[in-house]
């Protein structure tokens, strides 16, 4: 599996998208450190960055690359190889390839400048938004041969995410604001990654005050460490479930 | 050995291979004719577990293939269209592959050097013609030494020199005892490498015989009369 997936990554490598990936966001981050001398604000700054232009950017170029290595999935066929290998070889491949330029792009300007736990947790929440991204972008590349139609897919997915659960959230909210809706925001947060990111992140720089009464009740939830662990395996748990659905699908292709 | 037992498959709602049986033995050479669309390429795939049938069972040297993947160790292909990673070089695909099978004895390269593609090692395959490209596939196919051989239009974008050197492989292997199985549009080559012929219309097996017997049986000397005759039948008793 390391052996193909080792190949699969110098084909990444060699078209360098992901290295100008990772200088865009070593720019971004450098940048947004020099304009303002509070860190805690900059890692709230770099929040807004991580929560929507890693999802974007793993679920576009992952899509894009999935369908361009149609090639290379056609070649591995006719040779032994499991398809499952395959597939997983070819996970790996990408999201190695992502997770070392966010890793880079964001991580080297917090480890210089200093950040504290709180730009930890950024570092932590965009990596896995990186996986559960990639691993969406496969449920979408595996769902069609039409490679428009399996692009536009991925961006329903990041648009869904990103912006319109958000507004679905707030009318359940304020439709429903005379009853108790606490646990069932807490279900509902859990259905988005995205979500589920910022909130670790916004509890975890104590600035959750802002968020009012439902804010507070976060705290309480994921304040302590079993609710940061929870937020992060069901992280996880999108980037398996997902995952498993597309290996299910690829499985049973016609190449 | 490879034996296809009512091997059935469509795509939507277009059957492009239905109920399908025959048997491919070690030391013969089929040839499958068929008109563009009749289902060539899906059989081929399917034997390949590329195209997964909708009903049927295949089985290569006597153990079912859903799902498996070994058997492929002992089956070389060459694709109609060869499509590779753009961004790799020839050298490098070479590379690759035999990294990928971890093979300790030695590997076939006459067709690397037979059709000159070591002198082509630096090229990026996305700069390469279709002919390089088929030379490409052919080196690809031969490659492990397999002890059958599945060639999808092999001749098809050739340059003259290079279908002959791939002609003499071919039949070379074939002494050994080599299966193959080649489809192709151009008679005359299948009349030179094929002891056997398949000849496919819509998804069903019209007619499997010995060349020879073919011959008898039309009264023509060529391989392409021949065939022309069985469409013709095929046609007259539609109509009638």
């Amino acid at each position: 599996m390391i052996r193909i997936a080792k190949h699969a990554l110098y084909d990444i490598l060699r078209n360098r998208f992901v290295l100008f990936y990772a200088l865009f966001l070593l720019v971004i981050s450098f940048s947004l450190f020099s304009l303002d001398s509070d860190p805690g604000k900059v890692v709230v700054s770099l929040l807004n960055v991580v929560l929507m232009v890693v999802p974007l950017v793993s679920i576009i170029f992952t899509t894009i690359y999935f369908f361009n290595s149609y090639e290379f999935i056609e070649l591995l066929l006719s040779q032994p190889i499991d398809r499952k290998v395959i597939f997983f070889s070819e996970f790996i491949a990408i999201a190695a390839a992502l997770s070392t330029a966010y890793l880079i792009g964001i991580g080297v300007p917090i480890v210089l400048m200093g950040a504290g736990a709180g730009a930890l947790y950024l570092l932590l929440a965009g990596l896995l938004l990186t996986w559960v991204f990639v691993s969406l972008a496969f449920a979408a590349s595996v769902s069609t041969r039409d490679k428009a139609k399996g692009i536009g897919i991925a961006l329903l997915f990041w648009f869904y995410f990103g912006l319109i659960y958000d507004g679905f959230m707030l009318y359940i909210i304020y439709s429903f604001s005379d009853y108790p809706l606490e646990k069932i925001t807490l279900a509902l947060v859990s259905l988005n990654p995205i979500d589920l990111a910022r909130i670790i992140i916004l509890l975890k720089l104590d600035i959750s005050a802002l968020m009012g009464y439902t804010g507070a009740f976060y705290k309480d939830f994921f304040g302590t460490s079993t609710g940061i662990i929870y937020s992060f395996s069901m992280l996880l748990v999108w980037t398996v479930v997902p995952l498993l659905l597309a290996l299910r699908k690829f499985i049973r292709k016609d190449i | 050995m490879i034996q296809v037992k009512d091997v059935s498959k469509h795509f939507g709602s277009l059957e492009v291979l239905k109920k399908v049986s025959a048997a491919f033995e070690p030391g013969k050479s089929y040839a499958i004719i068929g008109p563009n669309g009749s289902g060539k390429t899906t059989l081929i795939k399917t034997i390949l577990g590329m195209v997964l049938p909708a009903s049927g069972e295949i089985e290569v040297d006597g153990k079912r293939i859903d799902g498996q993947w070994e058997y492929r160790r002992g089956i070389g292909y060459m694709p109609q269209i060869g499509r590779y990673p753009d961004n790799m070089k020839i050298g490098q695909l070479f590379e690759m592959i035999r990294d990928l099978r971890r093979v300790d004895t030695a590997t076939d390269d006459e067709l690397i050097a037979g059709l000159r593609l070591n002198e082509l090692f630096d090229k990026r395959m996305h700069t390469l013609s279709g002919g390089t490209r088929q030379k490409v596939s052919a080196a690809i196919a031969f490659l492990f030494n397999p002890a059958i051989l599945i060639l999808d239009e092999p001749t098809a974008g050739l340059d003259p020199l290079a279908v002959e050197i791939l002609k003499s492989k071919i039949l070379q292997e074939k002494e050994k005892g080599k299966l193959f199985l080649i489809t192709s549009h151009i008679m005359s080559d299948l009349d030179e490498l094929c002891s056997h012929v398949m000849y496919m219309e819509d998804g069903v097996i019209r007619y499997s015989n010995r060349i020879e017997v073919l011959k008898q049986e039309t009264g023509e000397e060529k391989l392409g009369k021949a065939i022309a005759a069985i469409m013709q039948q095929n046609l007259s008793l539609e109509t009638a």
